[in-house]
């Protein structure tokens, strides 16, 4: 698991949700840090992805959280 | 009517064209009988078939004899796909195909061998290179579509040379009567009521030559590749719609392809909001886009209570569900997703009033 300066917990949240906690709290995190999204939402996938490209941050990949939801992390470029 | 005039998703049912109406009225009375026998009313049925086989093949420019009716899109995808894989099984079971399939295929190759998948472009776009060097020797069959059903790319069928003799099967159900068939496969499917006609009409064609072996059990009908009873009156009802839509598709083309421009154009503008699909080399009369932070079935019911009736690749409403498995492939947005599809009686004044209500629509859901 990759080390991350804030993980968001969109466990139990539909789309598009979790991509609206990320655009919220992308902020919370400095240029080049790290943040993770904890999903189930099987969009998140694909969207976390779709949203990074949009807004031109790094889609860095997916791993699992401690309980095994997928978990997407993204490094805040701008 | 729910949508007067609002009705936005013929890529999903296209309404039923007058001349498709008018056929199937007069047909209901006079092609009742089996066209087996051998009586008179039997002939008559007969007659109507052969015709309705007529001028499908004319309409399609191919051979009467390659056209099969079958009882949906989906029967004739599934048996020309599976029905050319049957014919070549001393070579291998793999259907090669590409990720933006329809769901009919995905399904028919995961059923009936084993699935090889290929990419896409982000405009959902199949290369044809991808195919062609995954077309190995134990390939039982390839299928692309003509034309990808949720974002209106053509695929660039006739650009295709697979080697091995690897059979092409075609799903062309998004594209026929609207666009000319393109060369170059071996087997073909189409859905009437994606034209006009009405449903529970497939369209298989099989070319003469092609090795093509029922991958269910026969039926002794008309037609050796289909199976059940004919319905004669929806298949003379589909033809004579096709006949009436391609007679009418250049004007119909240039109309309707102006007003997805149109609709194109009010998309992007709205903040955040991606529209996806080749812009130019496209079906005429659908667009999809995808706006970010927006739940894709809230806005589907929000436009439906404004008098617009659309599609969604969206999968908001439950966290089982999977989103569009095409907007995924292409690494498109997948919520906040909305397909518009003209009918061939959508008006200009429709369309300027859908593009209207948009942007209010959109910003009331986000805020």
């Amino acid at each position: 698991m990759r080390e991350v300066s804030v993980e968001l917990d969109c466990r139990g949240m539909v789309c598009p949700r979790p991509v609206i906690e990320l655009a919220r709290h992308l902020g919370d995190v400095v240029v080049g840090d790290l943040v993770a999204v904890v999903a189930e939402d099987p969009a998140a996938r694909y969207d976390v992805p779709a949203w990074c490209r949009m807004r031109e941050q790094e889609y860095v990949g997916a791993d699992t959280a401690a309980d095994g939801v997928a978990r997407y992390v993204v490094r805040r470029l701008s | 009517m729910t949508h007067p005039g609002g009705y936005l998703d013929s890529a999903s049912s296209e309404p039923l064209h007058p001349a498709a109406r008018e056929s199937l009225l007069a047909a209901l009375d006079r092609g009742y009988a089996d066209p087996r026998r051998l009586h008179k009313a039997a002939r008559d049925a007969r007659l109507l078939l052969d015709n309705a086989r007529a001028v499908v093949a004319q309409c399609l420019g191919v051979r009467a004899d390659e056209v099969t009716f079958t009882s949906s899109g989906t029967d004739a995808v599934h048996r020309g796909l599976l029905g050319l894989a049957r014919a070549r099984r001393s070579r291998g079971d793999v259907v090669l195909h590409s990720e933006v399939e329809h769901s009919a295929v995905r399904h028919a190759a995961t059923w009936g061998g084993s699935p090889r998948l290929v990419g896409a472009t982000g405009h959902a776009r199949v290369r044809v290179g991808d195919l062609v060097e995954s077309a190995t020797a134990d390939v039982a069959v390839c299928a692309l579509q003509s034309a990808n059903h949720e974002v209106g790319t053509v695929q660039p069928v006739g650009d295709l040379r697979l080697p091995h003799d690897v059979p092409l099967f075609v799903d062309a159900c998004a594209s026929m009567g609207r666009l000319p068939l393109p060369g170059g496969w071996d087997a073909l499917a189409g859905s009437a009521h994606k034209w006009g006609g009405p449903a529970g009409v497939g369209v298989l064609v099989v070319r003469r030559g092609a090795r093509w072996e029922s991958p269910f059990p026969e039926d002794d009908r008309v037609d050796h590749r289909g199976s059940g009873f004919e319905n004669v009156p929806a298949a003379l009802a589909a033809a004579a719609s096709l006949q009436a839509v391609v007679a009418e598709r250049e004007e119909t083309h240039a109309r309707q392809h102006a007003l997805i421009d149109q609709v194109r154009a009010a998309a992007a503008a709205l903040p955040d909001t991606e529209v996806v699909g080749d812009p130019v080399d496209r079906l005429p009369h659908l667009v999809t886009f995808s706006c970010l932070y927006v739940n894709g079935e809230a806005l589907v019911t929000e436009l439906d209570r404004h008098g617009f009736g659309v599609a969604s690749g969206s999968a908001c409403t439950a966290s089982s569900l999977e989103p569009s498995h095409v907007l995924a492939a292409m690494g498109a947005l997948t919520h906040g997703n909305v397909r518009v599809s003209l009918t061939r009686e959508t008006t200009q004044e429709q369309v300027d009033a859908f593009c209207a209500v948009l942007p209010a629509v959109v910003a009331g859901l986000r805020s």
